[in-house]
């Protein structure tokens, strides 16, 4: 219990939110807004799982707003031109994990600041995509939205699979030797070079995978509109570095995990929509997010100046 | 000689944690006097400069500053009072000029004053020509040879009108041809009858340099005299001549077939070269020497940390490379590093994690983590090693350092090696942990592992070693039997015997 008190809290966090809202505004819980607000987060949740691991990894990339956008316009200019879509996923997962691949080459490889790396990949994706596309929409074929399913149905499979995903690969980070090879590359780079482990690897696998997933969120956002825009990525990393950070994982690295960053997601997600429901302003919905943001590395500073190992 | 001299230390005591580092020293320093600090590694040296650097607080005895007793020394009270230390590794900033780096240190701090450029160059001129430099005070630090930042240094200390210069072993990087210069400098404080504490381990700068020379040895002050009436026997014998208070576990264990032989191994980089030597199983293999002897640079060659660049390795009979740390594993090295805190133990993982983290191919084949079968291993070598602890859950952080220390050394045994490389292994642990680590290192070699032993600890590596190879400017001088005689083997340490047998 002791070893989750920073995962729970934000479980604590969102259930005293929910029951206020159960409360003072139960039309939130009507059930098919309530599946449309979850199906919009699931792209954000599989960059999350993503973005959590390269944190622990003690790295940071902020090009993945980018690579979201250049991966959606890419797989809807492949849709749009008749490949189905079997086709269309993996080249976009493929898409993904080589422009991560870039940034891990550059981190990893040339030992450089993954700060700096990404910040530059993130400003030459997006203009790059700009200057080729003129901020031109993508019409999409209509058997893309919800894959040719039922909107409900193709709802319930993008939340269900982004959920699977977040299962599979938190299992993964706890059961896997590669998940604790990333833990202690974030803890103590040095340290696990003389066990025997390869830090630059590490790094460098873990760039490719937070592409690769950047790629499938893309899919998974394609599913959800008629057409897309250029834009689309537009601020996702913020986005989804707040929602590492609130899940008390460690901008240092090395500590935290995935079901906490999930918590965090949706701690963030629910903000708007019960501003709406409680007919507040919406403009208070970033000062809030700020302020939930802040708590967290507050109190995350606070413990560890306590000297807390857990 | 003054009637009140510059500096005077009475029985100065310094605790860390368990560990006495000082135990009533006693030293003087008179105006116009080059007075040599010599000791062992560990033998007090650093402590006592930290002190009178005001960086650590005594924690009994006396501070004397021109006949005024002085409490509460704090780093920045120590340089007002004429206090100014010249480290090995000059703690300049690089990106300014040379100007700016004296101005720093000299001007006062006052955010909102103007700065008058000129007389700011002017007074780094000034400063730098009574050193008899020639650098350009325009230059930046950063393109100016390690000798030239040494200078700069003591233009700073100079220049802040300093009584009392401490220059900690400022040749240890320096060429032949350097160090005369440096030497020159040296002459010239004192003329200025300016108090310098010389340290160094080559004893020949101590018979050109210094005046007088005080040896420390376990935290005590052993003697001083003028360095005129002692020699170079009389100083090893103070800096060694203890009695062996410890009793070493016995070897017990016959040296087997040759596992490790060196021959010619060199890396460039680290500045390791020409070391040939075999090491057998069944045999601990000591590595002695002073501090930047290269003992450790040859370990993290042999680990493939950086990879030997010249001669030849042969393991267990065939010839190989070990150009990475998992060659190194996969031809069954192991490596416990110095500097456990850094590297050893991840402290922030379990103890289980930190034991299982070099074999997770052999306890994991199917990449799925069995948390069993890694308890299990964590339990028998918690119960193997004697480590202290609640559970192989604890993170390594609850530690103590001796059992911090017992479960690196977990980790390296675990990938059942054949040969293992200690570092350090009993540095800032308890008298307790320490025989035990002994005990065990016997134990291993016994069980017929071949152990290259590296310690700063004379009486530990004489004691544990079956053999002992001194190393000093990155080579090997000499092999010589275990339970050899201390002043041979810090002989051999020091460069001023005959070179042994190989």
């Amino acid at each position: 219990m002791k070893r989750y008190f920073r995962e729970l809290s934000v479980v604590g966090a969102l259930g005293v939110g929910l029951l206020g809202l159960a409360i003072f505004a139960p039309a939130f819980f009507q059930p098919q807004p309530l599946l449309s607000l979850v199906t919009r987060e699931a792209p954000t949740l599989v960059v999350a799982c993503g973005m959590a691991f390269v944190i622990i990894c003690r790295q940071i990339d902020i090009s993945v707003g980018s690579m979201f956008s250049v991966c959606s316009v890419c797989a809807g200019l492949l849709a749009a031109r008749g490949w189905p879509l079997l086709l269309v996923l993996p080249a976009a997962v493929a898409l993904g994990a080589l422009l991560g691949a870039v940034n891990g080459l550059l981190v990893a490889g040339l030992r450089l600041p993954s700060i700096v790396v990404t910040l530059a990949t993130m400003v030459t994706l997006r203009q790059g995509l700009n200057l080729v596309r003129q901020g031109e929409f993508v019409n999409l074929p209509d058997r893309v939205q919800w894959f040719g399913l039922s909107q409900t149905a193709g709802q319930l499979v993008l939340v269900a699979g982004a959920v699977a995903l977040l299962v599979a690969l938190g299992l993964a980070m706890r059961h896997l030797a590669a998940g604790r090879f990333v833990y202690a590359v974030g803890t103590d780079a040095e340290a696990a070079r003389l066990a025997g482990i390869r830090p630059q690897l590490v790094t460098f696998l873990v760039f490719g995978f937070v592409g690769a997933l950047t790629g499938l969120a893309a899919m998974m956002n394609l599913a959800q509109s008629p057409q897309v825009q250029p834009l689309s990525g537009l601020g996702l990393e913020l986005k989804v570095i707040a929602a590492v950070v609130v899940g008390g994982v460690a901008i240092s690295g090395g500590r935290g995990n995935l079901w906490g960053a999930f918590a965090g997601l949706l701690l963030l997600a629910c903000v708007a929509p019960a501003l709406t429901h409680l007919h507040i302003e919406a403009y208070w919905e970033k000062a809030i997010q700020g302020a939930i943001i802040l708590l967290a590395v507050v109190a995350d500073g606070v413990r560890s100046r306590k000297g807390g190992t857990g | 000689m003054s009637p009140a001299p510059l500096l005077q230390l009475r029985q100065l005591v310094k605790n860390y944690g368990g560990v006495r580092a000082l135990r009533g020293v006693d030293f003087d320093l008179h105006a116009g006097e080059v007075h040599a600090l010599l000791g062992e590694n560990g033998a007090g040296k650093s402590t006592l400069i930290k002190i009178v650097t005001g960086a650590h607080q005594p924690d009994g005895g006396t501070i004397t500053l021109a006949g005024e007793t002085v409490t509460a020394l704090t780093p920045a009270t120590a340089r007002t009072l004429g206090i100014a230390c010249i480290y090995q590794q000059p703690a300049l900033f690089p990106d300014l000029t040379v100007a700016e780096n004296l101005a720093l240190r000299l001007e006062p701090a006052a955010a909102g004053r103007r700065v008058d450029w000129p007389a700011r160059r002017t007074r780094a001129r000034e400063l730098l020509a009574r050193l008899g430099a020639a650098i350009d005070p325009e230059a930046e630090v950063r393109s100016l040879s390690m000798p030239e930042q040494q200078l700069v240094e003591i233009a700073c200390a100079l220049g802040s009108g300093a009584r009392i210069v401490i220059m900690d072993e400022p040749t240890a990087s320096l060429t032949q041809k350097e160090q005369h210069l440096l030497f020159a400098v040296v002459r010239e404080l004192r003329q200025s009858s300016v108090g310098v504490i010389y340290i160094s381990h080559r004893l020949e700068e101590i018979f050109a340099l210094a005046d007088r020379v005080t040896v420390l040895r376990d935290g005590q002050s052993v003697g001083t005299h003028p360095v005129s009436a002692i020699n170079e026997a009389g100083l090893i014998r103070l800096m060694v001549g203890r009695e062996v208070s410890q009793i070493y576990p016995a070897s017990e264990s016959v040296a087997r077939e040759v596992v490790l032989s060196l021959r010619g191994v060199g890396c460039a980089a680290s500045g390791v070269h020409a070391v040939s030597f075999d090491v057998r199983a069944g045999e601990v293999f000591g590595l002695g020497g002073l501090v930047g002897a290269g003992r450790t640079e040859l370990a993290r060659v042999l680990f493939g940390l950086t990879p030997a660049d010249a001669g030849e390795i042969t393991l267990n009979g065939q010839r190989v490379t070990l150009p990475s740390p998992q060659a190194a594993v996969a031809h069954g090295i192991a490596y416990v590093p110095e500097d456990r805190r850094r590297h050893g133990v991840v402290l922030e993982l379990p103890i289980a994690h930190n034991m299982t983290m070099a074999i997770h191919r052999h306890l994991f084949p199917h990449t799925w983590l069995r948390f069993g079968a890694e308890r299990g291993l964590a339990r028998e070598f918690i119960r193997d090693l004697a480590v202290k602890c609640s559970s192989p859950d604890a993170p390594g952080a609850s530690l103590s350092g001796g059992n911090q220390q017992k479960v690196s050394l977990a980790r390296w045994l675990a990938t059942k090696p054949k040969l293992l490389i200690l570092d350090e292994p009993t540095q800032g642990v308890d008298v307790g942990a320490k025989s035990e680590i002994h005990k065990i290192v016997r134990r291993l070699a016994k069980d017929g592992l071949a152990v290259i032993l590296i310690s700063s600890d004379l009486p530990e590596v004489i004691g544990l070693s079956d053999r002992i190879g001194v190393m000093g400017g990155g080579t090997l001088r000499a092999i010589l039997p275990g339970q050899s005689d201390p002043h041979v083997v810090m002989s051999a340490a020091l460069g001023t015997a005959e070179k042994g047998a190989a």
